[in-house]
Formats: structure tokens, sequence, C-alpha cells
């Protein structure tokens, strides 16, 4: 697989048309996307017009910009115009927005080709894309596995080498989780780096957009180009992007990395042997963490004090809490979010004898089974008489995961985890919600705290599976964070590239 | 007619004394919507004062509108209420008038609070809170009769509304009267227009009054059960509802029963009709609205604000009354929000007892408060120098505000474009000499003594000149040749 930089070069050099690259992405969705249903729509017409508009600034001697000719998928839930944005639900199948979301104008902007929208679990409620309304997406590395989600569809793009760059929204780790089942690179950025305008709103107060790529310099560089204060949305953080790709190339000699214990116990059955660096895990370990990838995560640990990183062990103890308070906020402002969904200006309606019976029976028909659930738990945390005890003593818990996260970084620069409790499970295999929801497990609490925490692939658990560590930093702390990343990647084990990426069905994409 | 309600309520409610408390929402009157920057104006083609975040579209988020804090800032101050740090919230519910299913309203943290206003002629009414919230689009109802939902096939919305900002100004039952609520409205609207925060019209919906009214028996500072009054479209349906809803509580108590707390409607009945009781009322599941920031003006904000804030109504009023208005002259003026004008003519070197009578007889005309101050000392100097008749004046003055704030409305320009010359004295004298030979006999009456039969004279000489002397002029003529 070509990297969106080498791309984006060759592009910008004029040794590469924009036309050609996008054509042999083309080929490789038209051969595999029937296999892994990463797309809800490919935007082929759109995308070669725009390709061809690359070439003639190209031509004229215009740069198109950083991005130039980088074919790039966007999650289903960021509003892109004239082209259907979904949210992978019945409710607004069909729908296309009258405007791009800030995000896709900046991408766009910087000379990316949009190919098409990615499936998600409806409204990106969900870790397995499982709840789609348009069938689950399929991890390009076993196909009777699930690659994760929500935003399951992107990461199996890139994944397969349907692009080499995804955009996500991450809301208790939508972005994160189904990267490390896939064995790519994942970011959440801090809340309010990346502006939410034009994203189809989950929970708000936990939403944000970034970005999938196979190695850490393609993500930063993305990541760059979204970042930035963005005037209509009120929550967008006023500071300039920094440049994120400077911090690849620094060594972490001298920073100081904590493994969280609650999320990372001790090395192999629970015998005393922590390993050259680390001790054993004291206190509470959350249970359901795979001994493969509690392993993986260690040996990262120890990657990097090798690198000349001070690496020790440091308790969080308000992320045991993180799962329980992110289940009673996110579903309450949910249920908000999407009570506008109601039959009288867009997407589904159900006519009724009145407007009362219509908007019932629209949501009726539109939402899907877990969707309704997280509306009906959403709207008790916030009813009268519930609200202290759910949503209120839930906010208390946020406010002690911040304090929390806090006292840690007033010790370390950066915090390690695992991602995701599992390697990429089977299909039908969570079935339970609760089980289903334990997927969030560790990604959770930074999207409880705001900070920015992101997914590197280091080698493989089960089934030869990959396992992707969570790398953590404080809020705005992305530079530290990509500055670990990078490390762990240059550390890392070889990852074997997914059977459908080393299929040549294309007309040879580059590698 | 105040005096009259009044005195009609005292009569009905002897032992009882009524306790009311008032929510005024006024329409703010920004250039754009509360959230978004779609204009906010009406009378446009539905549907085309739009944004994604007007139409509650996915994805679409609010960005508070810097001004419409800077106005409620202002009434705030203006009603001596504390500005504090504050918090909008969701308030949700299903209607199809509002695009998200939810209103974005400041609840349990509203900008302005515990404040206080004396109404001229009543006591002084504590405002407990004002607060920002975005206004509803509006439906109409396709098939019954008059738009209403009864006997509807379809509804047709109109979202250029929705989102407009609102204030919402809540007073403490401090109320007594039906007159003194109505005069608490008319007060607060002189001040909400005089701040140009509103144009505050009750009628057209941008003042919309809810009455919150009960009744308790005379020197008791209990509060009884209330019932909040909506749909109180003028200062008369808000005296008369509140009349009607006094007499009704009185009377189920003595008859032993007692009013349950609902909301009712005002009709054009004459009576309120029950809408719902609270019991059944919406769970609204407030919480903190997590696509805006907390509000925290500071102080240096607050401070530009109140520098920034014209002279108040009741101000104004004792300058009026200072130029020899009267109390109610002063409240006339003031309530049109012509007190500047008044007050800037009069330092002009108009007559200030012409220009507080042309602003109170002759005024309550569109676009009166956009005349210049110079323009009018002038039209009241013209007049008082004789080059224009009263009757002439009032009809430079019409003719003024239609044309105001242009520089057509210059009253010489005017009375020249009407043909209103003054008379040559020597024209009026010979009309007035050709009038009294037409009449001797009057003339004779007149001589004796007989001072009304002017009217005789005073009347030909109009007619000759088809109205346009002065009849002050006239007399003083007749006068001279009567004892001459």
């Amino acid at each position: 697989m070509t990297s969106a930089h080498v791309i984006a070069s060759e592009v910008r050099a004029g040794t590469r048309r924009a036309t050609d690259v996008l054509e042999d992405f083309l080929g490789r969705i038209e051969a595999h996307d029937g296999d892994v249903h990463a797309f809800n729509t490919v935007s082929a017409e759109q995308a070669r017009a725009a390709a061809a508009a690359i070439d003639a600034a190209v031509d004229e001697g215009r740069d198109p910009g950083p991005l130039a000719g980088v074919p790039v998928a966007f999650k289903d839930n960021l509003c892109t115009r004239g082209v259907a944005t979904t949210c992978s639900s019945r409710m607004l199948e069909g729908w296309q927005p009258p405007y791009d979301a800030t995000v896709v104008q900046a991408m766009t902007a910087a000379g990316a080709v949009m190919i098409g929208k990615t499936n998600l679990d409806e409204f990106a409620m969900g870790s397995s894309t499982e709840h789609s309304a348009f069938g689950p997406t399929r991890n390009p590395y076993d196909l009777a596995r699930v690659p994760g989600g929500s935003s399951g569809g992107s990461a199996a793009a890139v994944a397969a080498g349907f692009a080499p760059l995804a955009l996500g929204s991450d809301t208790g780790g939508s972005i994160r989780q189904p990267a490390s089942l896939c064995g790519i690179v994942g970011i959440k950025p801090t809340y309010g780096r990346v502006s939410r305008y034009g994203l189809v709103a989950f929970a708000s107060s936990f939403d944000q957009i970034g970005p999938f790529a196979t190695d850490v310099a393609d993500a930063a560089l993305a990541l760059g180009v979204i970042s930035g204060h963005d005037p209509v949305d009120s929550t967008s953080i006023p500071a300039a992007a920094p440049d994120f790709e400077a911090a690849l190339a620094r060594g972490v000699e001298g920073l100081r990395v904590g493994v969280v214990s609650e999320l990372t116990g001790s090395r192999g059955n629970g015998a005393a042997n922590g390993g050259p660096v680390l001790g054993d895990a004291a206190g509470e370990v959350l249970d359901g963490i795979d001994a493969d990838v509690t392993e993986r995560v260690l040996e990262a640990a120890d990657a990097l004090a090798d690198a000349g990183a001070t690496v020790g062990r440091v308790s969080v103890p308000a992320v045991t809490y993180g799962l329980t308070a992110y289940y009673l906020i996110a579903p309450a402002e949910a249920s908000s979010n999407l009570a506008r969904y109601d039959g009288t200006r867009y997407g589904l309606r159900v006519e009724g004898a009145d407007v009362e019976e219509m908007n019932r029976l629209t949501r009726r028909a539109g939402f899907g089974d877990e969707v309704k659930a997280r509306i009906m738990l959403g709207t008790f945390a916030l009813s009268a008489g519930y609200y202290d005890a759910y949503y209120g003593k839930a906010q208390r818990v946020r406010m002690l995961t911040r304090r929390d996260f806090d006292a840690a970084y007033a010790d370390f620069d950066v915090l390690l985890s695992p991602t995701s409790p599992c390697v990429a499970f089977r299909f039908g295999e969570r079935a339970d919600p609760m089980t289903m929801y334990r997927c969030d497990t560790c990604t959770i609490p930074s999207n409880l705290s705001g900070d920015p925490a992101m997914s590197v692939p280091f080698g493989t658990g089960a089934e030869d599976l990959p396992v992707g560590v969570q790398v953590m930093a404080p809020a705005l702390g992305e530079e530290a964070m990509l500055t670990v990343a990078a490390a762990l990647e240059r550390a890392a084990p070889p990852l074997p590239k997914p059977p459908l990426a080393r299929m040549s069905g294309s007309k040879g994409a580059g590698s | 007619m105040a005096a009259t309600s009044q005195a009609a309520t005292g009569a009905a409610l002897s032992g009882w004394e009524t306790v009311v408390g008032l929510e005024v929402h006024v329409e703010l009157a920004t250039d754009t919507k509360l959230f978004s920057a779609a204009p906010s104006r009406f009378g446009d083609e539905p549907n085309t004062n739009v944004t994604p975040v007007c139409l509650g579209l996915p994805g679409s988020l609010p960005v508070l509108n810097r001004r419409a804090v800077e106005l409620a800032m202002a009434v705030g101050l203006a009603l001596n209420c504390e500005i504090r740090p504050s918090v909008f919230h969701r308030k949700n519910y299903f209607y199809p008038d509002m695009p998200k299913d939810y209103q974005v309203s400041q609840y349990d943290q509203p900008i302005c609070s515990d404040g206080w206003l004396d109404v001229p002629g009543g006591g002084r009414v504590g405002i407990e809170r004002a607060h920002l919230e975005e206004d509803a689009g509006k439906t109409t109802h396709l098939g019954g009769a008059d738009g209403r939902i009864h006997g509807a096939v379809g509804a047709l919305v109109d979202y250029n509304r929705a989102g407009t900002p609102l204030l919402e100004i809540v007073s403490r039952p401090d109320i007594a009267s039906a007159a003194e609520a109505s005069a608490y409205v008319e007060e607060l609207r002189a001040i909400l227009l005089a701040l140009g925060a509103s144009d505050a019209r009750l009628e057209e919906g941008s003042m919309r009054v809810d009455a919150n009214i009960s009744v308790r028996p005379v020197g008791s500072t209990d509060l009884r059960t209330r019932c909040e009054v909506k749909n109180l479209n003028s200062l008369r349906s808000l005296r008369n509802a509140i009349d009607f809803e006094a007499r009704r509580h009185i009377g189920l108590y003595e008859a032993g029963e007692a009013p349950v707390q609902e909301t009712r409607h005002w009709s054009t009945d004459g009576r309120t009709h029950s809408l719902r009781s609270k019991e059944e009322a919406d769970d609204y599941r407030y919480f903190p609205e997590p696509d805006l920031v907390p509000l925290e003006p500071d102080p240096d904000w607050i401070e530009r604000v109140r520098a920034a804030m014209p002279e108040l109504p009741a101000a104004l009023r004792e300058r009026l009354c200072a130029q020899g208005a009267d109390a109610a002259d002063a409240q006339v003026i003031a309530s049109r929000g012509l007190a500047p004008l008044v007050l800037d003519a009069v330092a002009a070197g108009a007559d200030a007892s012409r220009t507080v009578t042309h602003a109170v007889q002759n005024l309550a005309l569109d676009g009166a408060e956009l005349l210049e101050a110079a323009q009018l000392a002038s039209l009241v100097q013209m007049e008082t120098s004789g080059q224009l008749t009263a009757t002439q004046a009032k009809a430079v003055l019409t003719h003024m505000c239609e044309r105001a704030p242009d520089a057509a409305a210059d009253p010489s320009a005017i009375a020249a474009e009407l043909g209103y010359e003054a008379m040559d004295s020597g024209e009026l004298e010979a009309l007035v000499d050709q009038a009294i030979a037409d009449n001797p006999e009057a003339w004779e009456k007149f001589c004796a003594g007989e001072a009304k039969v002017a009217g005789v004279f005073v009347g030909a000489v109009m007619k000759a000149t088809r109205g346009q002397a002065d009849g002050q002029a006239v007399t003083r003529l007749l006068a001279q040749r009567r004892d001459a």
C-alpha cells in the first residue's frame, strides 16, 4: 500500500496523476468491498471530478495541498454536500446534506479526494458495526470477525487498502477500538481540537473526529489538516494546531510513561514476573482484559524503556467507574440529540393520523434496537426524580476521572494501556449488550476526561490477530502522544498484512 | 381605563386581594438569530430565513449571538438585576415547529436575576429573573377553520421565526391589581423601546405576556394556588383576564371550593378556559446544553454595556415634567419612546408646551420615533412664529412622520409642498374687511360685545383661504377694528 505521504508528494511533484491514484483504489474497492462492506456509498463520479481538478491544478503550477490526490474515506456520519449521509440508519437513508462538515472542507481544501462514505454502527452506537442498518462490515484480517466499531467501515477501508486515509468519530472509543482490531493507527484528538460542525451528533460532550491511517506519520499529517479553531463550533478550542509531524522524530528519552494499573494486569497467568521494567499491578485490575493483549502492552512499555523513556506503573482509580458513567451521560445526550428525527423535516416519514402518531411510527420504523435502547436509557436517566441519582452522579464521576488523570499526569507525560480488551471477535460473539459495552472499558476514560488518546498496532495476539496499544496524553498533549506512538511503531514486531491487502485484485495499488 | 378597571376589581374583591406575577417574553431586536447567522426578520417568504442550524439539520451546531447577550444584559441592568454567569440548558419536548425537538433556554442559571421595577402609579415589583432562549417556528393548520388544529387535514411549518432570540422576564408575585399589571407592562415596554432591545408589540407577538394569578384574603401574606393565563395579546385582555380570573378564584373559595393549578387560555368570549393541568405537565428533562459553553460576561463587558445605555423612561419623565409636562403627558410620551425627541427638540429651542402637546396629541403615529429633534424643533418654531397654523402644523407633522428619517421630512419643504405660506398681513386684513362688509348685522352684534359671533368672520376668512388663515390672527384683527 502506498502511504498518503508518498501519494501526496508524487502528485505534487507531477510524477503521478491523482486520477491514476484514484482508479487504483477504486479498483481495489470494486474487487474486494463486496466481501468487506466497508462502504455505504462509493462516490466514484465526484471523486473522478475532484481528482481531475487536482491534476489540472498541478498542470497549472498550483499546489493542491499537503494531501494532494490522496483518496480519503469519510465515516457516514460526516455531512457531505450532495452525497448521502445516512449514519447507517433507515432514518436517514438517502438524506443528502446541503453542506459539508468542517473536516470535509478541510480535507478537500488540502487536496484530498473523497472516495466514499463508510459503514458504522447506527448513529455510532456500537463496537462492531453489527448495529448498522445496512449490514455489518467485515474485518479484512478475517472476514468472519468484526472490524470493531462504531467506525468499523473507516478502519476496514484503510486496513483493506481501499483508501490510505479515513476519518471517523470517537465517542467512547469508536476510532481507537476499530483501529486496534484492524491493525492500523487511529487517533481521538483532544475534545475541541477538531471541529464537530457537520458531524451528526451522538453524544455531543464526547464526540470527537479523528483520522485512521496505516502509519503514525500519515495519521499525524491528517490530524494537522483537520485541527484548528472553527468559529461555528462553540466547543472548538481557540488554538492553532502545532506541527504534529515534527513530534514524530523526537526521541522518547526522558519522557515519563505510566502504565495504567487498573487496565493492565501482571505478566502471564498471575505469576509474579513483572518483567524487566515494570512490577506487578497493585490494587484493582478490571476483569475481562485478555492476557495476550496485556502481554503486548507490557512489551510495548519495555520497548519504550529500551528507547530511553522512564516507565512506571500508575493508578487512575476512577477508570473503573468509567463505563457506568459513560453509559448514563452518553445515552442522556443521545436521547436529546436524536429527538429531531421525527419525520417532520428530513429523512424517513411514516404517516400517521396526527403529528404524535407520525412521530411515533417514524421513530419506531427508523431506529434499530440498539438506538432505541439507548434513547430509552438516556430518557430515563434525565427524568424528573432520577436526574440526580443517574445523570448527576455520572457527571460527578466524570469530574473525578479528570481529577485522577490530572494526578497521574503530574508524574507522567503519557499513559499506556490496551486499546481493546481483546482482539477482533467473531460476529454474534458479543450479542449481549453488557459484553459489547465492555469493549470500551479502556477507551472511555479519555472521552470522559476529553484528553487525546490513540491506538497504535503492537504485534498480534490470539489467532495472529492485531493488538493495539493505547497511548493517552493530557489535554492538547498530542505531540508527546505522537512521539511515543512513533517510537512504538519503530519498535513493534512486523504486522502481517491482512489477506485482502495482499491480494492483487486491483491494477496494482502501488505496493 | 385603568382606573375603571381597578374600581371594578375593588368592588368585586371585598375582603380579597389579587396577586399577580407576570412572565413577559420579548423578541430581542437583533439582526440575526440567537444561534445562527440567519436574518431575524419577519414577513419574508416562509422558510427563507433559515440555515442548517435553524432547521436543526443533523450535524449543525449553535453559536451564541453576542448582540443578543448585550441586549439581555442592558435590559437586566435597566431592571436593576445582577448580571451573573449563566448556562444554557436543553428543554426537551416534541413539537413540529421546534426544529431540534428541544428548546435551548437558560434554566437554573439565568443571565439576569434579582432586580426590580418601579411601576408608575404603583409599587415596586421584584424581578425574579430574565433569561435568554430561542423561539420556535410557526405552524399553520390546513383545512381547519382559520388555521386552527380542529378539523385540519395537514399542517405547514414556517421556520423563519425558529431561533429568534427571546428574553423571558419573570416578575415576582408583587403585582396587586389589573391596573398595576397593565402599568408594569407599559413601563417595561417603555424601557425596552428606550434600550432598542425590542419593538415590544403585544398585538404582533414581539411581546407576549403570561399572567400567574391567585387571590388571598386581605392581610394574608400566603400565596394560594395560581393559574397561568396565556393568549393575552393586548393590555386590555391582560386587565380583563386578571379581573375575570380573580373573580373566578374568589367565587370558588367562597363556595367552599378551590382553584386547581393549571394553564388557562384567555378567549375572545371574555373568559379563561382550562388548557391543561400542571399535574399532567411534561417532564422536560432539562440538562446543560453540551454544544454551548457557559456564558461568563466579564465585568468590563458589563460596564461597557451599562455605559452605552440611554437614559431610561423614569428619568426622562422626570425631565419632561421639569419642562412643564404633567405626569400623564410625560407617561404617554415616554411610553411611546418619544421622550428623547421631545427633550432634544426643546433643547433646540422649541416651545416646550407646544412640543409636549404635539407629542401627546399628534404623534401616536408610525415613524414618530424616527423624527429628527431638529426638524421637530423647527416645525414648532414655524408654528409659534405664526408661519403655520395649529392645523397646518399637525398636517405637516403627519407628513414628516411618513417620511422620517429621510431628509425630505424637513418641515419647511413640506409646508411649501402643501402650499402653506404664511398669509401676507395686508392680504389677511383685506379679507377681514371684506368679511365685515359682507356681514354688517353680525358686525354690529360683535361690536356690541357678542364675542361668539366672531366665528362668522373667522369662518368666512377660512372659507376664502381654504383653511390656510391663522384663526388667532383673524380674531386679533377683528378686535383691532372693533376697538379702533
